[in-house]
């Protein structure tokens, strides 16, 4: 490589205070003008290897080994004081959420000025501050500059720090996720800005996302993180169309595509642990392809191909990609509708008025149909949610279910009718009660809604731990003792338990990982038509959606604007802000590795 | 302070800062009238009737009625309220019936010997609060911490009286470096003899700051944990900065509003102190007033405490509102 290396990285380890290592032997190198993804699943490191490339750790890690050189000074050589005078001057992050990291008493013109005083007090003036504002695509009035973070929206707030980061001009840019947490089309604008900037300020960059998705429209290489390791690296779209370790190629499979009617795979098993991470390859306990040779000894990161680097003693054997087409469950085209909702409003009261967050909602779920409900936060799909299930009284407008009228509040519903709708909640967290061994919850349902006797529950919960993979020793656990994915499939067992007739599940697969993701899509999928259920799947997730609905309404700000077959509306979307949508959806077919903006 | 009042959005639209003030000061006068009412009627109406309770028992009948009419007890009460009000509308706090005079007389001196006091305790408390806090705050679990939130527990766990008592022991009585009272003479400032407030101001001080000192930190120890923090880390910005003009500066409205809790506290404090070291301030007045059943002016200096208390009340909100940008300006988008 030749001196437009900005930032290498050379056997960087980082470890907790007991000695287990977060990041491994990572080796790196961007070169100005480019842009490096580095995509992992909760638990990979990423985040902490981001961190660590600003020689920046949290309380109770520490940097073990290793040399970060930028701009060719190592940053690990050097005292604290020397440090920071590299940090935001010559290596500048942009973080995951900008809402917590401005600081909230600051004005953003301030806080700009700040660093270009401490780092650049030559350039420490408006115009400068109003230059580095323009070039992220923000107004630099003198109104703007006194705005505080919290008047700005999310996508400002994330210019604004991408603004801070690129003020002194640094060699090194690195991104933590920076997109997580806006809606996709403010993300595909953000992506376009920072893919902009790339091109036309000679800086390396390194983006950091659990997406591969996000990191395939972004980056020219790719590094693909997993257990504080580097498993492959190579250019974006030779990684993506031919991935050459068993994981990558198994995070690919996995990746809902809304424009390509695929069903996602999951990887089987659970990400390892920090401290439980095994002698010989990382991924030997979920690895397909394994060898007895793969549990002593642990492969090194090798260059196999012309630009290619893989961490894997069996890759030639790594199968290409082969996504199965989604199989259509067999249906009835003209199945009796089950849940109807009719010319639905609903609102929160503020201060004598009421704000209506849904208007004029009509749907129906039929029988053995999966109906999604796609759009934005704050489009009111989490109220109509809750208005089905009887939490929150609808302003006018009818639901009902197998033609009987539901009453607005839960609590006025017969058992029957409560029991006939479960809700499956975003985040199982927070749903499950943490001081009750999970079983105890799974079997509740059946006793109270369906009268059975609690030694029929328990047979029942055993029954549907089954269903849904989980091993019957889960039962005697408590919710914090189990990972993201097997708590979600507790919360389906719970809804299930109930033996409803309509499953509404809400965002229930935004917060796992991808991985987990689909395998619980692909379980749904199955409990369909095992069961025979019909769902309301509610998503923001256009692939999430295209793999598992037959129906697809369209929610903008409180109104339906599209409804239709779930291939027509995401293949031919009529309504204009479904385009958008459509358009801006992070996909990995179609996209180029990133040149066009 | 005076610039964020012409923040941007003020040109515009009523500034959401004045209205806040105005239904705030609109509050207080409300709360100032409802204590009013609860005052006149609890020192008036209920304990019987004020002549009997000033003559004592064994007075006769027809004294405490000669007394009634003096005192224009014989009037309805709703009229009599009415009548104090309006007098304290116009700074006329009726007569004291231990001195004959004006209330007002006998208090103003008193008023001002107790500012003096909890001025000067609240002057030390507070920067010293924040000091301390933050010191500790940056560095938990390190020594300077533990002696610091150790000293603290320790005279959060001691009341007042006793704080008093250890300290005119030690300081006054076993090293004979301070007066053991601070007695000072009608008509002169107490400032006139500072060796006098050393112990009342140390005993306020010390029972005051170590609830203060424990709340800044747990503040400050949060703000450092903060995104924000971590990022002007990551920005290079220097330590010093980082700690005040992130760390401290985010911390400091909850902190506001524990001070606030302190200030009223040491109005309280101020009536034990005062009576320990015979100062001749309010609370000692009240002590004296309450014995002396001089109704007037126990009245008068609980209206007085009370609203004292709501000032201080709409004071914190004020500083909170002007500390924390989302609360004084409205969302602009
Ligand atoms: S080294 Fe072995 S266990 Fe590891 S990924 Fe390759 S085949 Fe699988």
């Amino acid at each position: 490589m030749s001196e437009r290396v900005a930032i290498e990285v050379r056997d960087l380890r980082i470890e907790t205070r007991a000695g287990a290592a977060i990041v491994e032997g990572v080796d790196l190198a961007v070169e100005r003008g480019s842009i490096l993804g580095l995509v992992g699943e909760s638990g990979s490191g990423k985040s902490t290897l981001a961190l660590g490339l600003l020689g920046y750790c949290q309380a109770g890690l520490r940097i073990a080994r290793g040399a970060v050189h930028v701009d060719g000074t190592d940053l690990l050589a050097l005292t604290d004081a020397q440090v920071r005078s590299h940090r935001g001057r010559d290596i500048a992050y942009v973080p995951q959420d900008p809402q917590t990291a401005l600081s909230p008493a600051q004005r953003i013109g301030e806080q700009i000025h700040r660093i270009l005083r401490r780092h650049a007090p030559e350039r420490d003036t408006p115009e400068t501050v109003a230059l580095v504002l323009q070039r992220v695509g923000l107004p630099a009035d003198r109104d703007f500059v006194r705005r505080f973070p919290h008047q700005l929206s999310g996508g400002q707030q994330q210019r604004v720090a991408i603004a801070m980061a690129i003020a002194c001009e640094p060699a090194v840019v690195v991104f933590d996720e920076p997109t997580t947490g806006l809606d996709v089309v403010t993300q595909a604008r953000i992506l376009d800005e920072i893919r902009r900037l790339s091109g036309e300020s000679d800086v390396a960059m390194i983006y950091v996302s659990h997406d591969l998705a996000v990191v395939a429209e972004i980056a020219d290489r790719v590094a693909v993180m997993y257990g504080g390791r580097f498993l492959e690296e190579g250019a974006t779209a030779d990684v993506l169309q031919r991935p050459l370790h068993p994981y990558t190629a198994g995070l690919i499979d996995a990746i809902p595509d809304h424009r390509r009617f695929a069903m996602p795979r999951g990887v089987p098993g659970v990400a390892v642990a920090v401290g439980e991470r095994p002698a010989g390859c990382i991924f030997e306990a979920r690895c397909a392809l394994r060898v007895p040779n793969c549990a002593v000894e642990e492969p090194s990161l090798d260059v196999v191909l012309p630009g290619r680097a893989v961490r894997c003693f069996e890759w030639e054997r790594t199968p290409p990609l082969a996504r199965p087409e989604r199989v259509e469950p067999a249906l009835a085209g003209d199945a009796e509708p089950l849940l109807r909702i009719e010319a639905l409003s609903a609102g929160y009261s503020a201060g004598g008025s009421t704000r209506l967050v849904l208007r004029d909602i009509d749907l129906t779920v039929a029988r053995g149909r999966s109906v999604a409900l796609v759009g934005e936060s704050g489009s009111g799909k989490t109220t109509l949610a809750r208005c089905i299930i009887g939490l929150h009284p609808p302003a006018s407008g009818a639901i009902r279910l197998g033609g009987e009228d539901l009453a607005p509040r839960a609590r006025q519903r017969s058992l029957d009718a409560r029991r006939r709708i479960q809700l499956v909640f975003q985040n199982p967290y927070d749903s499950l009660n943490p001081r009750q061994p999970v079983g105890r919850q799974t079997a509740w349902p059946a006793r109270r809604l369906r009268g059975l006797s609690s030694t029929d529950a328990d047979g029942e919960t055993l029954r549907l731990l089954d269903l849904l993979r989980l091993p019957a020793r889960v039962a005697q656990r408590y919710p914090h003792e189990l990972s993201g994915g097997e708590r979600q499939r507790v919360a389906i067992a719970r809804a299930l338990a109930a033996a409803p007739d309509v499953l509404v599940c809400d965002e229930i697969t935004s917060a796992l990982d991808v991985s987990v993701q689909a395998a619980v899509l692909e379980l749904l999928a199955e409990l369909r038509s095992a069961l025979g259920l019909s769902m309301l799947f509610i998503s923001h997730d256009l692939g999430v959606v295209a793999a598992v609905a037959d129906d697809v309404l369209v929610l903008d700000r409180g109104e339906i604007c599209e409804a239709g077959p779930a291939r027509d509306v995401l293949t031919a979307p009529s309504a204009e802000y479904t385009r958008q949508l459509v358009e801006a959806a992070p996909a990995l077919e179609g996209s180029d590795g990133g040149g066009a903006s | 302070m005076a610039e964020a009042l012409r923040s941007s959005d003020g040109e515009r639209q009523p500034n959401p800062f004045i209205r806040f003030l105005w239904r705030r000061l609109a509050v207080g006068v409300v709360l100032a009238v409802v204590v009013s009412v609860v005052i006149f009627a609890a020192t008036d109406l209920l304990p019987g009737d004020a002549a009997q309770a000033i003559l004592g028992k064994t007075a006769t009948p027809e004294a405490v009625e000669a007394l009634r009419v003096q005192l224009g007890l014989d009037r309805p009460a709703v009229q009599r309220y009415g009548e104090w009000l309006g007098g304290i509308a116009q700074g006329d706090l009726g007569d004291s019936l231990s001195t004959r005079g004006p209330v007002t007389e006998a208090i103003s001196g008193r008023v001002v010997n107790s500012l003096i006091l909890a001025g000067l305790a609240a002057l030390i408390m507070i920067p010293l609060s924040l000091a301390i806090g933050a010191y500790a705050g940056t560095r938990p679990g390190r020594p300077g911490d533990l002696v610091a939130s150790g000293t603290s527990l320790v005279f959060i766990a001691v009341p007042e009286f006793v704080t008093a008592a250890f300290l005119i022991l030690i300081l006054a009585i076993g090293a004979d470096l301070l007066p053991p009272v601070s007695i000072v003479a009608p008509g002169t400032s107490p400032l006139a003899t500072p060796a006098i407030l050393v112990l009342p101001v140390l005993t306020l001080l010390l029972a005051s700051l170590a609830h203060n000192v424990r709340m800044v930190r747990a503040g400050v120890i949060e703000t450092m944990h903060s995104p924000y923090v971590q990022m002007a880390r990551l920005n290079g910005l220097s330590e010093r900065e980082v700690v005040f003009r992130h760390g401290l500066r985010n911390a400091l409205p909850p902190a506001v509003q524990v001070i606030a809790l302190n200030l009223q506290w040491l109005i309280g404090g101020i009536v034990i102190v005062e009576f320990v070291f015979q100062y001749p301030g309010v609370g000692q007045l009240l002590t004296q007033a309450v014995a002396l059943r001089d109704i007037p002016l126990v009245q008068a200096l609980a209206i007085l405490i009370a609203v004292l208390y709501i000032v201080i009340n709409i004071v914190t909100d004020l500083l909170v509102v002007l500390l924390v940008p989302r609360l004084r300006t409205a969302g602009a988008s």
